[in-house]
């Protein structure tokens, strides 16, 4: 079994170890949290969006601004309310000179004196461990609105609605550590207490989410297991940051597009190797592609990180190995001194540094060396994206036989030609089965 | 929408004279020419060939921004570059794929160059030049040559050579058996012609511009001359800010007597003052005969002590009618952490639009002081140096 030592982020206000009880007089356990004991009878705002077709649909007029109106309204709200560990704006930031333009922020305040805590990295799919953390215990007033999907025409919002235990509800909540302005969870479907993993459905409302806020700078997040999430609660982040992000600026090479009209790229002069989804017909093609190269991640055991970007747009996804590689004792010891953890935004390029000595001395060699050490070395980025095309080719293929039984014949010839890349395998066979 | 295009007029005719549309008509490219002033950054002119090429009514982009002419294959990346482009207000070129009104994609080269003020080197408008980009593409039968635009060729033969939309598909799908076209539809660089030609007529439209600017006495030019000049904002900023749509200002603490350094539509649509009356004024002008001087004492208290408050107070427009604001203020700190402005933000008691369906004014204040605060923060990172 590998584990690392870190210490733990702390995401919400009641995530400390020893729970001192307290007196007062309130229904449920007092803390007016999201379980059984504080739930009836409570109520939040509720957002509700309509499923959108087209990414490139220009965004209809809301009710309520998604992004200007709502969550940040609500975020300033709960900052004057001091439900956050510091104000993320007083903390220092500066772009990195040179062509990347990696973003630096100087952070003393996240960084507590906690102890470390052993996290294990070598399992990506962990069960939900109830006794554990999770955002069933975050108090109320740390979430900001419910997020839902609507049958009607139009997004809707209602400044207060009941917390509908049935149809548990996706939520967005504050993190009280937050590395930007704006920093939320999203977590969906929280009552059902999923544990750390994409699936279909909360990756289509991940990509609402940033389509619903309509812009391009405010990006959400996934880390898995083993990848620095560090709560086994699924959750997604997400910030606002008005600055292009490394990530997005590095070029791309095409690798194949899919039936649905979904582009999938790889990076290219980037230090960590990765593969970005974009286009599609439908924005449930675009979920779909990325969702079910997650699962095949997952699945696979294999630690990775996601990034939404350009309101949607854009899906970035890297499989990495850090962390076991810190478990092995295979980092080098100055980067594991900067206790930076590369999840997906220093992977995208904007890294939190905790020690002032490092943001002083930040820049592109150092950004560079560090996540170096993240990617997957060639051979194996070469096998991980050969598992994923071959997952994708078999749902494409799938979908395919179904809408276009005719042409069968000619479309085994194209998937099996996928094979520009020497490493796919055709798995028409296997396919077949499991349909 | 009304004020917007009052505004989009203004823009054109106050700089250039309302002489300089015929001149512009004449010029024979495909240009727009947009205000980063102006919420949204809108589109205040589009050539007669631009208009003709994208297959729009001059009434249909007008007031617009730019990115109604993107499609689902346009290069994300490409847009991303544009966009920061802007932000660095600097020239760009580069090959791009936009979409006419019906929906049929080309490939054109994509050329944007800022104008900027003589005075005080502000950014006052963007062109943007765009040259298609025509190729010659061998046709199915291989014998004859087309000219054709690229892009929109891959389609247009599928369906014109009565093969069904599936067959379409499975050409779309996974690898084309004509990688070749794939290719060149991924990314079409122009040659150096077609660059020659942009260049050409951003050096045409930038002359027209001059000139016509000579006659108001606001000059312009196509390369910043002076920057040392008090500008308050950078255009970057201003776009942000242009984005926010509530009333607001921005004030400068560090200035003498804290003056107004930005002002929202908002604001100005509210107090009835024009822009050029408000900047560079301390706030105290919206106070009148009747407003509370512990209103006022409560606002200094807050600023003293780098704090956020709300007040309600009596304000008067420039007309003289008073009317309750919910005024909130609260510090807006830079990349370095510190303070670099104060927000104010306005709601007026009883305002018609007070009311956006179930939104508190109080929430919609505070969102608006976050937008602000992200702006600033974001836009003073020193992005601008990263090309170093």
């Amino acid at each position: 079994m590998l584990r690392i030592k870190r210490v733990p982020t702390v995401v919400s206000n009641y995530q400390k170890d020893t729970e001192e009880e307290t007196n007062r007089q309130q229904v449920g356990c007092g803390r007016n949290c999201l379980r059984s004991c504080c739930i009836p009878g409570a109520n939040l705002p509720l957002y509700t969006f309509k499923r959108m077709k087209n990414m490139m649909d220009e965004k209809r007029d809301s009710p309520v601004p998604f992004l200007d109106s709502l969550l940040l309204g609500e975020w300033e709200d709960r900052m004057q309310r001091g439900l956050f560990r510091y104000d993320v704006t007083a903390c220092e930031t500066k772009v990195i000179p040179g062509v990347s333009g990696f973003i630096a922020q100087l952070n003393e305040g996240r960084h507590l004196k906690k102890r470390p805590t052993e996290f294990r990295v070598d399992k990506v799919l962990q069960p939900f461990d109830g006794s554990k953390f999770n955002f069933t215990k975050v108090g109320q007033e740390e979430v900001l609105f419910q997020f839902e999907e609507t049958d009607g025409d139009e997004a809707q919002f209602f400044p207060s609605a009941p917390i509908d235990t049935d149809n548990s509800p996706s939520v967005i909540a504050i993190n009280v550590s937050p590395i930007e302005y704006g920093h939320v969870l999203l977590i969906p479907r929280i009552l059902e207490c999923l544990p750390q993993s994409i699936d279909r459905k909360s990756f289509l409302l991940a990509l609402h989410m940033a389509a619903e806020a309509g812009n391009p700078y405010f990006r959400l997040g996934y880390n898995s297991l083993g990848a620095f999430a560090t709560i086994n609660h699924l959750h997604f982040q997400a910030y606002y940051l008005a600055v292009p992000f490394p990530i997005e600026k590095a070029p791309t090479r095409k690798i194949t597009t899919l039936g649905s009209g979904v582009k999938i790229s790889e990076l290219l002069n980037y230090p960590v190797r990765g593969l970005i989804f974009e286009g599609g017909d439908d924005i449930e093609d675009l979920s779909n592609a990325v969702s079910d190269s997650c699962i095949c991640l997952q699945d696979n055991n294999i630690p990775y990180n996601v990034l939404i970007s350009d309101s949607g747009k854009r899906v970035f996804i890297f499989p990495q190995c850090y962390a076991e590689k810190q478990a092995l004792g295979e980092v080098n010891p100055e980067l594991l001194d900067t206790q930076v953890n590369p999840a997906v935004w220093e992977i995208s390029g904007h890294i939190v540094l905790k020690r002032k000595k490092d943001y002083e001395e930040a820049s592109e060699e150092n950004a560079w060396r560090l996540l170096a050490e993240v990617s997957l070395s060639e051979e194996r980025f070469e096998e991980v994206k050969a598992l994923v095309f071959e997952t994708i080719a078999c749902r494409e293929d799938k979908n395919e036989t179904v809408t276009h039984s005719l042409d069968a014949e000619s479309e085994e010839l194209d998937v099996i030609n996928i094979g520009t890349d020497r490493t796919m395998v055709p798995g028409k066979q296997e396919c077949l089965v499991l349909q | 929408m009304e004020s917007q295009l009052g505004l989009i007029d203004q823009s054109f005719n106050a700089r250039y004279t309302s002489w300089v549309r015929e001149a512009l008509d004449e010029l024979p490219d495909n240009f727009t020419i947009t205000d980063p002033s102006i919420s949204g950054h809108p589109i205040v002119f589009a050539s007669r060939g631009f208009l003709k090429m994208s297959g729009y009514l001059k009434d249909e982009v007008i007031g617009r921004n730019g990115r109604i002419f993107q499609g689902p294959r346009t290069n994300r990346r490409s847009v991303m570059e544009i966009r920061e482009a802007i932000r660095e207000e600097r020239t760009i070129q580069l090959s791009l794929l936009n979409y006419r009104k019906d929906g049929t994609p080309f490939w054109m080269l994509f050329h944007l160059s800022p104008v900027f003020s003589k005075e005080d080197g502000r950014v006052i408008h963007f062109v943007s030049v765009q040259v298609p980009i025509l190729r010659k593409l061998r046709s199915e039968d291989g014998n004859r040559w087309q000219e054709t635009v690229f892009g929109s060729c891959r389609r247009e033969v599928c369906s014109d050579t009565v093969i069904e939309l599936a067959r379409c598909r499975a050409l779309d799908s996974f690898v084309d058996s004509d990688n070749r076209v794939l290719e060149a539809e991924e990314s079409c660089e122009a040659n150096d012609l077609e660059k020659q030609k942009a260049a050409t007529a951003i050096n045409s439209i930038l002359s027209v511009l001059t000139h016509y600017s000579e006659q108001t006495g606001r000059l312009v030019c196509g390369k910043r001359c002076n920057s040392s000049v008090m500008c308050p904002l950078s255009s970057s900023l201003n776009i942000s800010l242009g984005r926010i749509k509530q009333s607001f200002v921005l004030t400068d603490p560090h200035l003498h007597d804290i003056p107004i350094v930005y002002a929202s539509d908002a604001f100005l649509s509210l107090t009835g003052y024009n822009r050029h009356e408000v900047l560079g004024r301390n706030c105290r002008f919206l106070n009148g005969p009747d407003t509370d001087p512990k209103a006022i004492c409560q606002i200094k208290e807050s600023i003293q002590s780098d704090q956020a408050c709300s007040v309600r107070i009596l304000n008067y427009r420039k007309d003289g009618s008073p009317f309750w604001n919910h005024l909130h203020i609260s510090p807006v700190r830079n990349a370095t952490g510190r303070i670099a402005f104060y927000v104010g933000v306005q709601i007026e008691e009883g305002c018609k639009n007070e009311g956006t369906r179930g939104l508190s004014p109080e929430m919609r204040i505070l969102g608006t002081v976050g937008a602000v605060k992200v702006a600033v923060r974001s836009l003073s990172m020193g992005a601008g140096s990263s090309k170093s």
